[in-house]
């Protein structure tokens, strides 16, 4: 349960905080850490404005690809504590129900009828296809080394293997799970939010006719997206089983620290060129693989 | 008892349809099918709902002394409701289907095609529960012939007609394979059938005869390079039959493969192997060109050789884990295949019929003359979206089920596998998440282009849904795909005893105990999602009742005059996945290029086809070189008498001189 509200608390300021590190990055102050989650508040209070052409899957679909997202959130452990729901093969369901939301986020976009968010549709599952087997190659790992096949045990065994060689697998899952996310929730260097040309969007694009209620759901489900990775990040690099104010804390620290790692990111770094994605996105396989090549030195399969 | 005589009654009704008036014709076939789904419903409960054992049925004892015996047991019994299941929805489905054709077919023709129905029903029966070697293969002929009476129905269009002598060929070569294999082992032990496998099976090398039957079952089931027929067969023929032959008939195939692996005994690890690396390139390939093709039920016959490949990776890994003593890995992964042939009957079934629906409706099955249906056929584009959900493999719908245990043998076997074993694995659940993938970029696709956005054409323009009676039998596909996603552990639970049962797996109770916990847990989980969605749909419902709602224009970037010919098009969608996968998939593009003193550019068409590799060299290729070497010889062929004496002289000069010289 704890994890549960740090997750929550994690979403409410981190958007805020890579705004903030992009402001100061270019000279700017910024607005308050909190102003996303105000946001919101104003989408709320917002009427909202449909599309003809667009019809029930338009409307139903932001809150079905919140839900998936709020029920994924349910298996991330935090430290040794277990998640809320936890079994075997979580981590399947997992990334299947992310699936069935972006799902639902692309036949969204294609009910508009607009070209552009055809565009917007077709990359997103473009990519979002070819990042899915370092995912699984990583959490196959994950299971090789530790034994078992869930994310709350392989999370709170992770660590008490007693192999230094552990490490290798803080670093690789730190830099997989940032740059899955980043490719998850359509940030630089694959896609960037800023653009105002709707030809180089990705997500942007796909959500341009959304508006008030549904519009607030979106932004919701992606600030969630971000603490959910972030929590997975800083469950493979702090151990398991400290004091759980420590832990907290730590938790907290490692959001922020991610979302100013992203904030920098986007604030020095140039796009992708479009077409550059796929060998980018299919590097991070690569990647995996080697971490699944050293598992198996480690275990004494291989040589 | 009453069984060996009701059976053989059923078959002998059958033949009545032809002199049943053609108002009656369908409600006669009706009550037949109905009996025969009781009669053999009942087989499978007995068997299923008494744990072990065999139910054996022998045919008319009276009349034939030693004759044929139906052998039920667990597997036959899975089969069984499989069958039963989609083929009775099927017909359900088919009186609004077959409608329309009432006025342009004689009672004949429908005489022709209910009865082929019922035979192909009644041959699938019994295909599960034979196991003499020549029956068998009557009945596997029977199923064949059957079908290809189904697959011609609209033969009044040749190009049908010559899909369906090109299915019946194919099928042949099938039945051959099968034979080989069958006479091989006859030969040794001195009786045809699947019981006389085992014995041979205790004395000789398996792998050879293990390849004769999974290439004659794999052309059945629509393994890569085996599946030629299939993308062919099924968009050609009718919507239930397609839907029955896609859910039900392939899976034959499956149910041949798994027998015969039932009896194997050594080898299993290359036998193992060899399933998993075909089961892996056809499930990879077959969605590669699904996400190519524009005619609708032409994609949905690629997803099936993508499943099949699902199937089969179960199967494979399965065998692979009894050749390794490994038990987590041989019982989830039969019981993950074996479960997608359920869940894959289910949803493909549903798919076909409403592709049929919306055929009905628009007479087009290309997918880019279509569009905005969800508007039109509310229904029939619900139904379909949940299909194809499903077929995904997303939660909560049973797609999910069946690839999670598949994914969770893989998972838990990798700490304990060898080298080769864990690359294997690891290779496989790269492969089944590429699958996963592809398979949501074909369906966003197929839903997407067809159902949402604008219409694309004057006939989807004008479309209607189409009547209830096409909708209601699919509520029942629908209730099933939505039970097994939701409560799991009521179908796997089962699925396991089949599967320890039939092959034999020591010790599954606590490993099946524990994974039926988790699919517990995942009820849960899939009920929590379900109650939120719900939740926060009424929620909206409300929030939005009470602030300012309006409608206007989708956002046209500035551009006020948008036509339904801007929209994202099936092939723009595809566009950049054409790129990457342009090695396999070869899409032929033929566009006259603009030339440097065109000022003003004419009308210009653009085409772009993507060709089956495997059928081009496979079979088009070698028919072309034989039919141009018989050509050939067909100069002989002059229509003169005196030259055919004159043949008929030279053969006997032939033989003399060779007898002659001892030369035969």
């Amino acid at each position: 349960m704890t994890g549960f509200v740090l997750i929550l608390i994690a979403a409410s300021f981190f958007p805020g905080v890579i705004v903030r590190t992009k402001s100061i990055a270019s000279g700017r102050r910024g607005p308050g850490i909190l102003q996303p989650v105000r946001e919101i508040g104003i989408l709320l209070k917002k009427g909202s404005v449909f599309s003809n052409t667009s019809g029930i899957i338009f409307q139903i679909a932001p809150v079905i690809t919140l839900s998936c997202i709020i029920c994924a959130l349910l298996v991330i452990p935090f430290g040794n504590q277990n998640a809320l729901i936890s079994f075997d093969g979580d981590f399947i369901f997992f990334s299947y129900l992310l699936a069935l939301g972006k799902f639902f986020a692309i036949i969204a976009a294609l009910d508009t009828g607009s070209s552009f968010e055809g565009m917007g549709a077709n990359r997103e599952v473009f990519f979002s296809m070819l990042v899915e087997p370092a995912f699984f190659i990583l959490l196959a790992t994950f299971a090789m080394f530790t034994g078992y096949t869930s994310f709350s045990d392989i999370f709170s065994n992770f660590f008490i293997t007693g192999s230094h060689y552990v490490f290798i697998y803080s670093i690789i899952g730190f830099f997989l799970f940032i740059q899955t996310a980043m490719i998850e929730n359509s940030r630089l260097p694959v896609d960037d939010p800023k653009t105002h040309l709707e030809l180089t969007m990705i997500h942007e694009v796909m959500i341009l006719d959304n508006s008030g209620f549904d519009k607030a759901m979106i932004h919701i489900g992606s600030y969630l997206k971000f603490a959910v990775y972030g929590a997975l990040i800083y469950n493979v690099i702090v151990p398991a089983g400290w004091n759980i104010f420590l832990q907290a804390a730590l938790f907290l620290a490692v959001q922020v620290t991610f979302a100013v790692i992203i904030g920098l990111i986007e604030s020095f770094r140039a796009r992708n060129k479009m077409n550059k994605n796929p060998k980018f996105i299919l590097s991070l396989s690569a990647i995996a693989l080697i971490s699944f090549v050293i598992v198996l030195i480690i275990t004494d399969k291989l040589i | 008892m009453l069984s060996s005589i009701l059976f053989p009654v059923i078959l002998t009704l059958t033949f009545l349809l032809f002199i049943i008036p053609k108002r009656f014709k369908y409600a006669y076939a009706l009550a037949i099918l109905v009996c025969g789904v009781a009669l053999t419903s009942a087989w499978s409960y007995v068997v299923l709902s008494g744990g072990t054992g065999t139910l054996e049925i022998p045919l008319l004892p009276w009349v034939m002394k030693n004759g044929l015996i139906l052998k039920i047991d667990m597997l036959s019994a899975f089969f069984i409701a499989v069958v039963n299941f989609t083929v009775l929805t099927g017909f359900l489905y088919a009186r609004g289907y077959l409608r329309p054709y009432y006025s342009t077919k004689n009672s004949l023709r429908f005489s022709i095609h209910y009865l082929a129905y019922l035979w192909l029903y009644l041959s699938m029966i019994l295909v599960v529960v034979i196991r003499d070697g020549l029956p068998f293969l009557i009945v596997w002929e029977i199923m064949a012939l059957s079908s290809f009476l189904l697959v011609i129905f609209d033969a009044e269009d040749t190009s049908i007609l010559k899909t369906g002598i090109s299915y019946l060929i194919q099928m042949h070569v099938g039945m051959f394979f099968i034979l080989i294999a069958f006479l091989i082992a006859g030969r040794e032990t001195g009786q045809m059938g699947f019981d006389a496998l085992n014995t041979y099976f205790s004395r000789n090398s398996s792998l050879l005869l293990f390849i004769l039957f999974f290439s004659g079952f794999g052309i059945k089931a629509g393994f890569i390079p085996l599946h030629t027929w299939l993308p062919q067969a099924h968009p050609a023929a009718p919507s239930h039959v397609s839907g029955v032959m896609s859910g039900v008939m392939i899976k034959m195939g499956i149910y041949g493969i798994l027998r015969v692996l039932m009896s194997v005994q050594d080898n299993l690890l290359p036998i193992g192997i060899i399933i998993l690396a075909v089961s892996l390139v056809s499930g990879i390939l077959g969605v590669m060109m699904a996400i190519v093709q524009h005619d609708l039920k032409r994609l949905l016959a690629y997803h099936s050789i993508e499943n099949i490949g699902i199937i089969g990776i179960g199967i494979g890994l399965g065998t692979i884990g009894l050749a390794t003593d490994n038990t987590i890995l041989s019982l989830l992964g039969f019981s993950g295949g074996l479960l997608h042939v359920l869940n894959h009957s289910l949803f493909k079934s549903l798919l076909f019929f409403n592709a049929g629906s919306v055929y009905q409706i628009t007479h087009t099955r290309n997918i880019e003359h279509l569009g905005g249906l969800m508007k039109k056929m509310p229904y029939t584009a619900s139904l379909f979206l949940i299909g194809s959900l499903a077929i995904c493999g997303l939660p909560p719908f049973n797609g999910f089920i069946s690839e999670y245990l598949i994914y969770t043998g893989m998972f838990k076997s990798l700490s304990a596998a060898n080298l080769n074993q864990s690359i294997l694995i690891l290779g496989s659940v790269v492969g089944l998440t590429l699958i996963g993938g592809l398979a949501i970029f074909c369906f966003t696709k197929a839903f997407g282009i067809v159902f949402l956005g604008e219409p694309r054409s004057e006939e989807a323009k004008v479309a209607g849904d189409v009547g209830g009676d096409m909708i209601y039998p699919q509520y029942f596909i629908i209730g099933f795909i939505a039970m097994i996603g939701l409560l799991p552990a009521l179908i796997v639970k089962p699925v396991f005893s089949i599967v320890s049962q039939s092959f034999g797996i020591p010790d599954t109770t606590a490993l099946a105990v524990s994974s039926l916990k988790n699919l517990s847990q995942i009820s849960i989980i899939s009920g929590i999602f379900v109650v939120l969605v719900l939740v926060l749909l009424v929620y909206r419902h409300f929030h939005l009742k009470s602030r300012p709602v309006t409608y206007g224009p989708t956002w046209g970037c500035g551009y006020t005059a948008p036509s339904p010919d801007m929209q994202y098009t099936a092939t723009s969608y595809a566009y950049n996945y054409n790129h990457l996968a342009k090695p396999v998939i070869q899409t032929k593009k033929i566009m006259r290029d603009i030339g440097e003193d065109e000022i003003f550019p004419a009308l210009r068409k653009f085409e772009s086809h993507s060709d089956d590799f495997f059928k081009k060299y496979l079979i088009d290729k070698p028919v072309d070189l034989i039919s141009g070497l018989l050509k050939r010889i067909a100069v002989m062929q002059t229509g003169l008498i005196q030259h055919y004496i004159l043949y008929a002289f030279v053969y006997m000069l032939l033989v003399f001189l060779l007898t002659y010289f001892n030369l035969i």
